[in-house]
């Protein structure tokens, strides 16, 4: 058991399985997405009755709070591969670090977005500079200075050492995102869902808000994989693997 | 239009910031799905270029000795 997972590990970072194996996650992935994505928003839009206090505004929460935990979820993704990645430098490592970059950015923004659209009907405010809404808005320039500084390099290899190496400095962010509300007096509710105790949330708001977490999770893995696949491609665009791939689709 | 859809739609009066919300959660995933499928498809059609770029040269220098004297396939071959 403990033998053959390294061994596992090792031929899956090779780009053409993992190449082969990306394409056949990805589609059950997003399919998986897709279902839990409409039975999260059916519960939560339909089922789900509305709050005492919040009326229907509340229902924001169910692509917020999801989102929020990815944007924090996928930083942790990158700063691990980017430390595989610095410390072995493993070429699937640092696909999957910059390939994830843009997905975490994408759900950093849907946080601060419909966290403002939020917050304006129960705060009176689009924006407030507290330290849980500072945290996530640095959390996504994090995100676009890891995008930028790996661009802005000739050699991509050399790019996604750099970038890596502020994702990997960057982590210090995501716990004080998580705590911020408790650390500091914000306007921000602490949190809501504690897996460790009980949850300051009625069952039938629960579930969707679960499902809609997993339905993020599910469309991340395939968000992923699309871009690693597309990535490798262009990275060993000279290799016989790509050349092998791409030749069926050359029309004869 | 039933009333229950319009009491749906109108989200208690919060129309205006729950459903901008949902809008922007699903058309910034979409693009995110339509960055990869967009990305492959002018990789492909780059390596695509290269490979029949590829076969022409090698072709190219298979037939030149053929259709030339063996002199003259020397230098095409350099090309």
């Amino acid at each position: 058991m403990t033998r053959w997972i390294p061994l596992w590990l090792h031929r899956l970072s090779s780009p053409p399985t993992f190449y082969r194996f990306a394409g056949v996650v990805w589609p059950w992935a997003m399919g998986l997405a897709l279902v839990a994505g409409a039975i999260g928003l059916y519960g939560g839009l339909v089922l789900a009755p509305p709050d005492y206090q919040q009326g229907d505004a509340y229902r924001v929460i169910f692509i917020h709070v999801p989102s929020a935990w990815m944007s924090m979820f996928i930083y942790a993704v990158m700063a691990v591969a980017s430390f595989v990645a610095v410390v072995w430098r493993i070429k699937l490592a640092e696909v999957v670090a910059m390939q994830s970059a843009p997905i975490g950015a994408a759900f950093t923004f849907i946080t601060l977005v419909s966290g403002s659209l939020w917050g304006k009907p129960m705060w009176g405010t689009w924006w407030t500079w507290d330290a849980r809404l500072t945290s996530e808005l640095v959390l996504l320039f994090l995100y676009l200075g890891v995008i930028g500084l790996y661009h802005a390099f000739e050699d991509r290899r050399q790019g996604a050492r750099a970038a890596g190496f502020l994702a990997i400095i960057g982590i210090i962010n995501v716990p004080i995102v998580h705590f911020s509300v408790n650390w500091w007096n914000t306007l921000h509710q602490g949190s809501t869902i504690n897996f460790f105790g009980s949850s300051k949330i009625a069952a039938d708001m629960l579930w969707p808000l679960l499902v809609m977490t997993l339905a993020t999770k599910l469309y991340y893995v395939a968000s992923l994989c699309r871009r690693a696949r597309v990535d490798l491609l262009a990275l060993e665009g000279n290799k016989a693997w790509v050349q092998e791939v791409v030749a069926p689709e050359v029309t004869p | 239009m039933s009333s229950s859809l319009q009491a749906f739609l109108a989200m208690g009066g919060y129309a205006a910031y729950v459903w901008p919300a949902y809008a922007v959660f699903l058309l910034v995933l979409l693009g995110d799905t339509l960055v990869p499928t967009l990305r492959r498809r002018r990789i492909v059609r780059e390596l695509r270029a290269r490979l029949v770029r590829q076969a022409a040269r090698q072709d190219a220098a298979h037939a030149a000795p053929v259709a030339e004297s063996g002199a003259a396939a020397a230098p095409s071959r350099s090309r």
